[in-house]
């Protein structure tokens, strides 16, 4: 299945955030929202592994760690899927701007540091439709576990990559796992042009870069506000 | 050279965790359309390979620990579109084959698989899927040794149906809303599936069995098939090296067993089908 173009109908914009855990994505996503808001757009926010679908069969697998590489991925695939069916594509073909707290590129960084053909995942999920943007928050390892091990009591076992045995310490674990999903995120960055943000700057001055690039966007479409 | 004791190939981009070129068992498959007589033809297969001393693990689908309920839930609110719809097959699917096919094939058993992927493939296809999409999908699937295709036209598979369990909403495709009432959106669903198998029995190579004869019958050529294939393999594995013959030189030989054929099928089997050599 080729990726859809954006080409035909006019249609909203997609905006993603990307990182890893503890990279600052979800602050980021949230102070854009606020921004188009008050700049009067229809905004419609969604986020990774969150359909209704699927959320027993993946909740009773991580609880019960019945899960292999493969079920992960396809089962994440299967939520991606159900969520661009009713949370992603009708609100982009109303116009409305879709705002993703992670992507594709999340199922590509995690699979393959997980072990599954780079082919395969890119393949399984064809279907997607291709952002507007993508802004990939950069932070080095130690910060992101710094940041993740100060906000948590306990790291869980998946984030961790616990399945793949690197490690019994669940930090060194986590170490070792991010440190290879960062490795693909690092990879990924030119192949889909992501906007890279330095995810060790102030919170403030990662934003105004943000908007500018979000401003542009509607700056180039300017049937889209209009609309609004 | 003797090629290598059938080395097992993946369909696609497999599993790059998970090598299964030397896994020693025989993986067969049973697949056509819905009601067409797979699971009988599965048990009495099963029946007849044990007597023999075969290991059989059989597996179905939908059965997975980590899906079933989700799918069974998934179709009782028909809230599938054609991707879900896809993708928690294929969920379902790699479930069982790491947990279980590729663990029993390393063993050495017979996996019977009633269905296997292209069940996935044809019903993706008729809802709309990408053909190219759906096999790549299933890319991890491990190619089987034998694709036993129970063949029948929709013509014949009414009154079977109808006879059995009845029309149900997702064997009539009454997702797709082909037609206004079970009947109308069973012939024309289930007639596409039945194009989708045939043309897959052509691009796949599948063994086509004609499903409206009698069932000891049709299990009589079943078992010709497989009784093949598995001698095929154990030629195979005696001129190969020590290594590859190992899980298979604690196994009986097919002859031993013989005298008990006449309890492999429940349905009363004539013995001479099965004991020919």
């Amino acid at each position: 299945m080729k990726p859809e173009r954006r080409n035909s109908s006019p249609r909203g914009k997609l905006i993603v955030v990307e990182g890893i855990d503890g990279s600052g994505k979800s602050t980021q996503i949230k102070l854009l929202y606020k921004w188009l808001e008050a700049r009067g757009e229809q905004v419609f926010f969604t986020e990774w592994n969150s359909s209704a679908l699927v959320r027993q069969a993946t909740k009773r697998g991580k609880k019960k760690n019945l899960l292999t590489p493969s079920t992960f991925s396809l089962l994440h695939a299967t939520d991606f899927a159900d969520r661009m069916t009713y949370h992603i594509l009708p609100y982009l073909k109303a116009g409305m701007t879709v705002l993703a707290d992670r992507y594709i590129y999340t199922a590509f960084a995690r699979d393959i540091a997980r072990g599954v053909d780079p082919r395969w995942v890119r393949d399984l999920y064809s279907f997607a439709l291709q952002p507007d943007a993508t802004f990939y928050f950069r932070v080095p390892l130690d910060v992101a576990t710094a940041r993740i091990l100060s906000m948590r009591a306990k790291i869980k076992f998946y984030e961790a990559g616990m399945d793949l045995g690197l490690s019994t310490d669940p930090v060194e674990s986590f170490r070792l796992f991010q440190g290879r999903v960062l490795k693909e995120y690092d990879r990924m960055a030119p192949e889909y042009k992501f906007k890279v943000v330095d995810g060790t700057r102030s919170i403030d001055s990662q934003q105004q870069k943000v908007r500018s690039v979000v401003a542009r966007l509607y700056e180039s479409a300017p049937a889209a506000l209009e609309a609004s | 050279m003797t090629p290598a004791l059938a080395p097992r190939r993946y369909f696609g981009h497999g599993l790059p965790y998970c090598d299964v070129k030397d896994l020693t068992g025989t993986l067969i498959t049973l697949e056509g359309t819905d009601g067409v007589g797979r699971s009988t033809q599965v048990q009495l297969l099963k029946g007849w390979l044990e007597v023999q001393g075969y290991g059989v693990m059989e597996t179905g689908w939908t059965r997975s620990e980590l899906m079933s309920e989700t799918i069974g839930a998934a179709k009782a609110g028909h809230n599938l579109n054609q991707l879900t719809f896809s993708l928690l097959y294929a969920t379902d699917f790699a479930d069982r084959l790491e947990k279980l096919v590729i663990p029993a094939l390393r063993s050495g058993f017979v996996v019977l698989a009633d269905r296997y992927m292209y069940t996935a493939f044809a019903r993706s296809v008729v809802r709309g899927a990408d053909p190219a999409w759906i096999r790549s999908v299933f890319g991890f699937a491990i190619v089987p040794d034998l694709v036993l295709h129970l063949k029948i036209t929709v013509d014949d598979l009414i009154p079977r149906v109808l006879r059995g369990r009845g029309m149900d909403y997702w064997e009539s495709g009454m997702d797709m809303h082909l037609g206004s009432d079970p009947y109308e959106s069973f012939r024309n669903y289930q007639g596409r599936l039945i194009r989708e198998y045939n043309r897959m029995s052509r691009e796949f190579g599948f063994i086509n069995l004609d499903a409206t004869l009698p069932i000891d019958a049709i299990q009589e050529k079943i078992r010709t098939r497989v009784k093949a294939i598995l001698e095929d393999r154990k030629i195979r594995a005696l001129t190969e090296g020590l290594e590859t013959i190992r899980p298979l030189l604690f196994e009986p030989e097919p002859e031993i067993p013989r005298v008990n054929l006449e309890s492999a099928g429940p349905r009363g089997m004539n013995p001479s089908s099965g004991s020919e050599s």
